[in-house]
């Protein structure tokens, strides 16, 4: 058995997602092995995260070193079209993209009935202030297209309907490079049901 | 360890390591089931689709040794799209599918739990049917199916029955209607009560074809409460979608 500080190290390590106790230990002798300065920059490297990161004032994505987000600092981005994603990871997602440069707004989850995830769970009502406020024309719905995701889509578009804004929502379809005959049904449904006119 | 075929509907799934679910399943004819779907979260995944919480599929599944198996194919027997195309059906379908998890047992057959579920989803999933009926019928039906059938043709506390005796309250510890020298609980009245007969007495069928009838508000929230009770616990799906 492991005593002080080592065991400590192990229990911490062993909290976090997807490492399990064997993990923990193995990380925990890496740890020891590898030079004094790589292990003190993982550390610093925990504490500065933790010092730094904020949520963003506007849209509750990361940010850091100020009130708001690099995407909401950012003059050049358009400000009339909002993007609504669950999480920020999802937001550098769309950003591989280079397709979209408008703005973010994170819920910080999906609705989730089973989990009793509730509305109030979420940052919606900060979404309808500030479609209100900040003279805001379309409100893309970027949730996953999962059960929850759909959910929380139907949901924020039936609160956006008396705003008088324009609620899109992704398509969902076809990965590039694919096969069709490999598809599911479902996704070839909605690819179906998502057409549109080829340009002539 | 063997394959097997068997048809199911999708209860749950919880997210596993990188790419993977755990997915919980009520069968036809091994109850509660759990598997492993190895990929699914990936766009690519030839079968994740199919595996989204009340999809109605035949599955080959791969028992291990251990307790999970393993979902080797999925077929689609219903997706249900109209359920998931509204808000207000898929909230009273999920409430079906956390009493249909909570009543169910692991690797015990319950086909009348199974047919029952199936039977109300597609029900939920028809436009023509009103949906508010078939979550309180559901739940009534449930409870009779798990042994806590309430007493509705007399006072459940001092079995007086007869047309003389007017129940004027509901309570299921107490055992179902009560009259008014036991009333307890939360207060009854006659259409309320006269719905849930039909439910139970085999006119299921009349109650789920027209408009929502006179009562349906309180039969909701006494069945409501009746299954929070025998299950011993808050439905979370019920108590969150009253916020949306």
């Amino acid at each position: 058995m492991y005593t002080g500080s080592l065991r400590s190290l192990i229990d911490e390590l062993g909290r976090l997602p997807g490492i399990g106790p064997k993990s923990a230990q193995r990380i925990a002798f890496y740890l020891l092995k590898v030079p004094d300065e790589d292990a003190l920059r993982l550390s610093a490297a925990i504490e500065a995260v933790k010092e730094h990161t904020t949520l963003c004032e506007r849209c509750y994505n990361v940010a850091e070193g100020g009130e708001l987000c690099a995407y909401c600092g950012d003059e050049r981005r358009e400000a009339g079209i909002v993007c609504v994603v669950e999480d920020p990871r999802d937001i550098v997602a769309v950003e591989r993209t280079r397709q979209f440069h408008g703005r973010y707004h994170v819920l910080q989850g999906a609705l989730n009935p089973l989990e009793g995830i509730g509305p109030e769970q979420l940052r919606v009502a900060e979404l309808l202030s500030r479609v209100k406020a900040e003279g805001i024309h379309e409100v893309i719905l970027c949730t996953n297209p999962n059960l929850e995701g759909e959910a929380t889509a139907m949901y924020v578009a039936q609160l956006l309907q008396p705003v008088g804004v324009r609620v899109t929502r992704i398509a969902s379809g076809l990965p590039v490079g694919g096969d069709l005959e490999y598809a599911d049904e479902l996704t070839l449904g909605r690819a179906l049901e998502g057409r549109r006119d080829v340009e002539r | 360890m063997t394959l097997f075929k068997e048809r199911g509907v999708v209860l749950r799934s919880y997210r596993l390591g990188e790419a993977d679910r755990i997915v919980v399943f009520l069968t036809e004819s091994h109850g509660k089931v759990r598997a492993v779907a190895k990929g699914v979260r990936r766009t690519t995944s030839k079968f994740g689709a199919r595996l989204e919480p009340m999809s109605h599929v035949l599955m080959l599944l791969w028992a291990g040794r251990g307790d999970l198996d393993i979902v080797k194919q999925v077929e689609i027997v219903d997706h249900f799209p109209v359920l998931r195309g509204d808000l207000g059906r898929l909230t009273r379908g999920l409430s079906l599918i956390e009493v249909a998890e909570q009543m169910a047992q692991e690797r015990h057959s319950d086909p009348r739990l199974y047919s029952m579920l199936v039977g109300a989803l597609r029900v939920l999933d028809d436009t023509t049917r009103d949906p508010a009926m078939v979550a309180p019928s559901f739940f009534l039906k449930a409870l009779v199916l798990d042994g806590a059938e309430p007493v509705l043709d007399g006072c459940a506390s001092c079995g007086l029955s007869g047309d003389h005796v007017k129940l004027v309250a509901f309570s299921l510890p107490d055992g179902g209607a009560l009259c008014s020298n036991c009333r307890r609980g939360r207060p009854l009245s006659a259409p309320a009560l006269e719905l849930m007969r039909r439910i139970l007495g085999g006119t299921l069928g009349n109650v789920l074809s027209g408009p929502a009838p006179v009562g349906t508000e309180e039969v909701t929230l006494l069945t409501t409460e009746a299954v929070e009770s025998h299950l011993e616990r808050r439905l979370r799906s019920v108590r969150s979608a009253t916020g949306i």
